[in-house]
């Protein structure tokens, strides 16, 4: 059981109580200060959220809210919703036209009272509530606060805090549906199954050790184990080639525009940008000086990587040469190499070419609306088994075409994308990782010939291991297998 | 009822069962003076259900308990019948010992260790009071107005508490086999405050050995090597009596269904939950009605008796209905049967209202062991007695207490259970209730435990000496072997070629070559003998420790994983309902429980990885708050 290790900072899990006394009974009890963030994404919304939770949660919105009534929200019912102005108690001046809804504790997200005042969208508008509701006392939340609130409270359990965590991060509606997937436990119910394969085998094994003498329960657990490891391994396997996309999701695609000078690589930028809503752009206050732009292609979110670096390799191959080009290129998920349709293919093509081998890569023939003088057979095969799209993006044709093919590698042989079980969180991989090697360990023991008993403690292991992503690893379970399964007794 | 002062004694032990006989010899043997009260002289340590001792788990507690210095080993190894090491085809982290016990000279020679012990007095008497002031017991009152004054008392009384026996749709007060129940001792307990909760469990019925015919049942000898349970065992019994295996027929599974509506189980008169390890016939037949048979063992209950035990057929059906099961499985036709099965009802103590100790919560110098805490089986209730006669006498003695942790030994695994989670159901001890198995084996029991029984004063000097030497000689001979090379030669070749490994291609560490699944520890020494034999013994825990040793290894880092939780000291009196943020459920549990350590708070049902994660924090910040005021 390690899950409180990750639940707390170093600090709280200090060792040593030098204080087994009687002055804990002083102590005030656990209490958690009021917080507020937006909790809507950023950008030119309709409507914007910002939500307070705690105990002074209402307090403080009634600092600032003025109904027309003059009710105060205090008074008003639980899970109740009211029109009115927010107005700054230092000024007088009215700040914001909003709707503000009262949830009391415990039947809210954090089991906190929690107040949601619904603004204009804006980043203006927004932010003025925000440092409004911050003046007033309240802080401004970690990321993922409300949810380990949620948690902590005892609202949800870890694997749906966690998807909770992501579902704040996601940045698409993509990563969206996965993140919901997630909390509505289909992840769970897939660990679920796992953990009830291994819990049978155990038991078998179980049942073996603890009643040696009953004949009638088959001693066939070293093949049952090998059948149903190996069945538990693949699944595991099957989870983490997922996970890699599932940290996409979240992170974004890591793309890299590439091309010729003047092939329109900025074009193709500015079009995937203006036909795509952008989701994150220049955040306000950090001193970073790359630009990175989130594009929603599809339900594939882009980061197209070091926009301004790429707009810096306009000449990339003719000022420092293919090495480190081929440097830039290497950490991207996704290149594309965008040509031109009108001009011959030239030596820096082919050398563009050579240094993405390998890669997840779209052709681009770009400047279709020029006579087209581009030996196509030579790009096939250069290209490989990698897509080629035409497009103009001067007439904006060809561009539907581009978005298709970069959603189509993405879900790569998987059509049923919506019912995808990805795994998106960094302690689930780690974990998971660990049950790999776990199960593994078991297998080669098992077909190693080392005793049934010593195989077990991996097959366990793997068990609780699985067991900690969905925040459950009770011993008491296999006994209560065991004697379902079995008839003992005397 | 006149009364009168009896005698005053450190330590008091009420019952002389299996419990009640390890409790008063630890607290004797410790130095502390002791007296046991039972209520008949010639019930002490009776086997009331299976003449046997041992097998999974239970074997290894038997061995803890002797290398703490308890009797149970010592005294089977005298006066079993038969003996087997099951489990040996499988690794040494489940081989247990089993033995087949003569009840009647189990009783003989384990009330003759009682009468010969320093410090110990052996009285017959019925308790029927507890003197209690200020929430600390003083002493008690016997039947006839006899008054004891105590420094610690030991309740030890079994299936006895409020007792009713049920067979068919006949129920009565009683203890187990027609002995007389504990009613005014259970009252007493109750008026006192300590909870409790109604279990039932079941024996089988007996046979006359004379009518089984044999030819029918397959025999199930004993092993044809010596064994022993003890350590400081050196006589050995050869000459041993079989069991015999038979089966229940479709004949037999008829008569119980149609005859269920007179099983007090089925019937609603039983109230008490049984133990689902040991479920009755008619219960294996209700709930696993696709199973064709059933297996029946049939073991005698001691070389001077003919009656034999028929396990596999405990049932609390009416005597005649019984009388045609038993003559529905083959070799048992024409069989007489002497005694009857039946169920039993009793009271048990909810053990969640004891410290690790065994001390109660609630009376402070009051201790429960046994099956009065929920448990079933007499290892167990031994393991548990042996444990509460240590710290009865430790307190008196003004030594510290002794708890034994989960990588300890089972007879943590067991206390740690009942104190913490409490039970539904009778408790059985099982392998799989032991996370570190591995490290919980039969053939180290002494090695874990015998420098303990020692600092208490349970183990001789000599027995220590030995002790040592074996361990100096383990430790010795595992060093040699990480050292000693073995060249590829035709010796060592023509060994590994005939025990189907790939031979040697360049020298190798004898024990890199001892890990290959297929060697074993005499093939090595025939190629690099050690200057002197080991024992037989020493071989063995040098063959298990470098085989396994990666398996160790992951153990024990697990264990060093739980050491840190179990270090985690919780305030005694913490209050967990101004805690806010904690489940409802796990305050409740909590505060029952009141565990001594974070890893104890864990394993608490309904206590969440958050409950436990918010309490840290509260911990952490009375520390600060007593630092900073």
């Amino acid at each position: 059981m390690n899950l409180w290790y990750y639940m707390l900072s170093d600090s709280q899990v200090k060792t040593g109580y030098p204080h087994v006394g009687n002055q804990v009974r002083k102590v005030k009890s656990l209490h958690f200060d009021t917080i507020a963030a937006i909790s809507t994404p950023m950008g030119e919304g309709a409507i914007a959220i910002v939500r307070l939770s705690g105990d002074e949660a209402i307090g403080i919105a009634d600092k600032i809210f003025r109904s027309p009534s003059g009710k105060k929200l205090a008074d008003e019912q639980s899970h109740t919703i009211h029109y009115g102005h927010l107005t700054d108690p230092s000024t007088g001046e009215i700040v914001e036209e909003v709707m503000v809804s009262i949830m009391k504790a415990p039947k809210t997200f954090t089991r906190e009272d929690v107040v949601e005042v619904n603004c204009h969208g804006g980043v203006v508008a927004v932010n003025r509530v925000l440092n409004l509701v911050l003046k007033e006392g309240a802080r401004l939340a970690e990321p993922g606060e409300f949810s380990k609130r949620a948690f902590l409270n005892g609202r949800i359990d870890l694997s749906q805090a966690e998807a909770v965590m992501d579902l704040i991060r996601a940045k698409t509606d993509r990563a969206m549906n996965v993140a919901l997937n997630q909390m509505e436990g289909k992840l769970s119910k897939l660990i679920g199954e796992l953990r009830q394969a291994l819990l049978e085998t155990l038991a078998q094994v179980e049942v073996n050790i603890d009643y040696p003498e009953y004949d009638d329960v088959e001693e066939v657990t070293i093949p049952l184990m090998i059948e149903k490891g190996t069945w538990v391994k693949e699944e595991i396997e099957k989870l983490l080639r997922t996970s890699s996309q599932g940290k996409i999701l979240r992170e974004g695609l890591s793309t890299v525009i590439v091309g010729r000078p003047n092939v329109g690589k900025s074009s193709l930028l500015n079009s995937l940008v203006q036909e795509n809503k952008a989701i994150v752009t220049d955040i306000a206050g950090t001193t970073r000086d790359i630009i990175e732009e989130y594009v929603n292609v599809r339900g594939v979110p882009l980061r197209l990587v070091d926009t301004a670096g790429i707009r810096e390799t306009e000449d990339i191959v003719e000022r420092i040469g293919v090495e480190r080009s081929r440097q830039v290129l290497k950490e991207a998920d996704l290149i594309l190499l965008v040509l031109n349709s009108s001009e011959q293919l030239t030596e820096e093509d082919i050398r563009l070419f050579e240094a993405t081998e390998g890669m997840d890569m779209i052709v681009v023939i770009n400047k279709t609306d020029l006579p087209q003088k581009i030996d196509m057979q030579q790009v096939r095969q250069l290209s490989g088994n990698g897509a080629i799209v035409t497009t103009s993006i001067l007439k904006e044709e060809g561009i539907d075409e581009l978005e298709e093919s970069i959603a189509r590698l993405f879900f790569e042989g998987t059509l049923e994308a919506g019912d995808l079980t990805y795994v998106s969180n960094a302690r689930h991989i780690a974990l998971l990782h660990k049950a790999h090697t776990s199960i593994q360990d078991a297998l080669a023991a098992a077909e190693g010939g080392v005793p049934v008993d010593m195989i077990q403690i991996d097959v366990t292991r793997t068990w609780e291991l699985l067991g900690e992503i969905v925040g459950d690893t009770v011993q008491d379970s296999l006994i209560n297998q065991l004697f379902s399964q079995f008839c003992l007794g005397k | 009822m006149p009364q009168f002062e009896a005698g005053t004694f450190d330590c008091i032990v009420i019952g002389a069962g299996h419990a009640g006989v390890e409790a008063a010899l630890a607290s004797a043997k410790m130095g502390a003076s002791t007296l046991v009260l039972t209520m008949n002289l010639d019930m002490i340590a009776f086997m009331p259900c299976n003449p046997s001792l041992g097998g999974p788990a239970k074997g290894i507690v038997v061995r803890e308990i002797d290398a703490l210095g308890g009797a149970m080993g010592k005294v089977i190894d005298k006066t079993h019948i038969q003996m087997r090491m099951l489990n040996t085809g499988k690794g040494p982290a489940v081989r247990a010992l089993r033995a087949q016990a003569d009840k009647v000279l189990y009783q003989q020679e384990m009330k003759r260790v009682l009468e010969e012990q320093e410090n110990l007095t052996l009285h017959q008497g019925v308790v029927e009071e507890l003197i209690v002031e200020d929430n600390e017991v003083k002493g008690l009152v016997t039947q006839i107005g006899a008054i004891y004054r105590a420094k610690t008392i030991i309740i030890t009384t079994g299936t006895f508490l409020r007792g009713e026996v049920i067979i068919g749709d006949l129920k009565y007060s009683s203890g187990p086999n027609n002995q007389m129940p504990a009613i005014k001792l259970a009252e007493n307990l109750h008026e006192l405050g300590l909870e409790t909760i109604r279990f039932k469990t079941g024996t089988p019925p007996r046979i006359n050995g004379n009518t089984i015919d044999y030819s029918k049942t397959e025999i199930q000898p004993g092993d044809d090597v010596p064994r022993a349970f003890s350590y400081e065992t050196t006589q050995f019994i050869m000459d041993q009596l079989p069991c015999w295996l038979t089966y229940t027929t479709p004949r037999t599974h008829e008569i119980i269904n149609e005859n269920l509506h007179l099983s007090p189980m089925y019937s609603g008169m039983i109230k008490g939950k049984g133990p689902s390890y040991c479920p009755s016939i008619e219960d294996k037949i209700v709930r696993f009605a696709d199973k064709s048979r059933h297996q029946i063992f049939l073991e005698p209950e001691g070389r001077n008796t003919k009656e034999y035990y028929v396990q596999g057929l405990s049932t609390s059906l009416p005597e005649h209905v019984q009388r045609r099961l038993i003559e529905s499985v083959p070799g048992l036709e024409k069989a007489e049967m002497m005694r009857a099965g039946y169920a039993i009802e009793y009271d048990s103590i909810i053990p969640t209202q004891l410290w690790p100790t065994l001390e109660t919560k609630k009376i402070k110098n009051l201790y429960t062991a046994g099956q009065i805490n929920g448990t079933s089986g007499y290892e167990e209730a031994a393991a548990q007695g042996i444990m509460a006669g240590i710290n009865a006498a430790s307190k008196v003695l003004g030594k510290e207490e002794v708890i034994l942790g989960r990588s300890d030994a089972y007879i943590g695994v067991l206390i740690d259970d009942l104190v913490t989670k409490g039970t539904s159901e009778p408790y059985r001890l099982l392998t799989s209730r032991a996370e570190y198995r591995l490290l919980l084996r039969h053939d180290n029991a002494d090695m874990r435990l015998t420098e303990i029984g020692y600092k208490l004063g349970m183990i001789s000097e000599e027995r220590h000496e030995k002790f040592l030497l074996k361990k100096q000689q383990i430790e010795e001979e595992i060093e040699r072997l990480r050292k000693v090379t073995i060249k590829p030669g035709e010796a060592v070749q023509e060994i590994i070629r005939d025990s189907g490994g790939t031979e040697l291609r360049e020298p190798m560490k004898a024990a890199d070559l001892l890990k290959r699944p297929e060697m074993k520890y005499e093939q090595i020494i025939t190629v690099v003998p050690p200057e002197e034999e080991k024992s037989d013994e020493v071989a063995e825990q040098v063959e298990i420790f470098i085989k396994y040793e990666g398996y160790i290894e992951k153990s024990m880092q697990q264990v060093e994983r739980m050491k840190k939780m179990e270090n985690k000291r919780i305030p005694e009196n913490i209050d967990y309902n101004a805690i806010s943020g904690i489940a409802k459920e796990a305050k409740a549990n909590l505060s029952a429980v009141r565990p001594l350590s974070i890893a104890q708070a864990s394993r608490i049902s309904g206590v969440n990885p958050a409950d436990i994660s918010i309490l840290l924090v509260y911990i952490e910040q009375g520390k600060i708050a007593k630092i900073t005021g």
